[in-house]
């Protein structure tokens, strides 16, 4: 049986080959996938918030898109990962609960997912693929065998990216 | 220092209990009332919990829940949580509807209007109970329902106080009905700027 490590909120895992990452129960939180398919490592992270610089904390650099990314992206390569291979697959962002007024607070999701696909650019990372949005939870895993991410929902079914 | 609910003294966590036990006792009234039902509730526990540890309280983030959620308006903004396992939910969507038990397995639209009704009725009597205490006025906003994993429904609060630090400091009480049919979590979660308006609004500043 491979070894499954879990991520919590605001924090971020990396493994190798055949271990798998998986975090549960993400909301407004993105959860991002790095793989390089040829050494077989990769990362998961479990970020809260867009931006570190808008915040009054910014201590845990795992909570940030901003931070987590460059973090994780460098232990990945400590493991043995190809900087030009690595890829990304993300999921979560979700809008939990609609009010009529919606104000910033509540589009943190949306926030979130933005801030994650422009810090893979900064980074030049290829984004694979994603499922972001939607007003629903989801608990992600990455197989790091394959690279392949399963998104789970509890009635929206399951996709692999 | 960032974050000052980890400098709260011991008097302090114990008047936010006693505010818990008075806001709480008021809600489990009113909620005993509409079902004609005894509660039992605990005693509040004031915890101050890493902010990924919070949905461990009801049962991990992947456990599968009901949550109305309400902001409170007024001189001490937070928010409130309540919280049902999705069977407890759907047991109390029975009791007020008028079914068996077991019978609602997925919530109709008119299901979740009940329960944001409920949660409606329960925050109300819980910041009623709350503004006398204080003398601060407290008002909820409409209520907002979501059928989902507690992780996901729990992140729309936490990742609020994440821009802040990386605690959160919760007010919970569990509600039980006599027949154990029903379980919830009611959680009262300050804005980080409120704690110290409604400590010293109860005269409880050091």
């Amino acid at each position: 049986m491979a070894e499954l490590i879990k991520v919590g909120m605001a924090d971020y895992k990396v493994g190798r080959n055949p271990a798998s990452l998986i975090s549960y129960g993400l909301g407004s939180c993105v959860g991002i996938a790095l793989f390089d398919l040829v050494a077989k490592v990769g990362g998961l992270a479990h970020i809260m918030l867009p931006d570190s610089t808008q915040a009054r904390s910014a201590e845990n650099i795992a909570k940030f898109a901003d931070t987590a990314l460059p973090a994780m992206l460098n232990d990945i390569i400590k493991l043995g990962a190809n900087k030009s291979r690595i890829t990304a697959k993300i999921a979560g962002g979700a809008q939990m609960f609609t009010f009529t007024n919606a104000t910033d607070i509540m589009r943190v999701g949306e926030r979130n997912a933005e801030a994650v696909r422009l810090v893979l650019k900064k980074l030049e990372i290829r984004l694979l693929a994603e499922d972001t949005g939607g007003n629903y939870g989801r608990t992600v895993e990455l197989k790091l065998d394959t690279g392949i991410f399963r998104v789970k929902t509890i009635d929206k079914g399951e996709k692999e990216l | 220092m960032s974050e000052d609910i980890l400098k709260l003294s011991s008097l302090q966590l114990d008047a936010l209990r006693e505010i818990g036990n008075v806001g709480a006792g008021n809600a489990a009234t009113a909620l005993s009332q509409i079902i004609n039902n005894k509660i039992d509730m605990t005693v509040p526990e004031v915890a101050i919990l890493p902010l990924g540890e919070v949905p461990e309280v009801v049962g991990g983030p992947d456990a599968m829940v009901a949550g109305v959620y309400l902001r409170v308006f007024g001189l001490a903004p937070g928010s409130i949580l309540f919280l049902l396992p999705r069977d407890s939910a759907f047991y109390l969507v029975d009791m007020l509807m008028g079914r068996s038990q077991g019978e609602t397995q997925r919530l109709n639209s008119m299901d979740e209007s009940a329960l944001m009704e409920i949660g409606n009725i329960l925050a109300g009597a819980y910041l009623n109970a709350l503004s006398h205490f204080t003398k601060l006025t407290l008002l909820p906003s409409i209520p907002a329902l979501a059928v989902d994993m507690a992780g996901a429904i729990l992140s729309v609060i936490l990742s609020q106080l994440g821009q802040m630090g990386d605690h959160a400091l919760v007010i919970e009480t569990e509600f039980t009905t006599d027949n154990d049919g029903v379980k919830g979590h009611f959680f009262l979660i300050p804005d980080p700027g409120s704690l110290s308006t409604i400590l010293a609004a109860i005269g409880v500043t050091e």
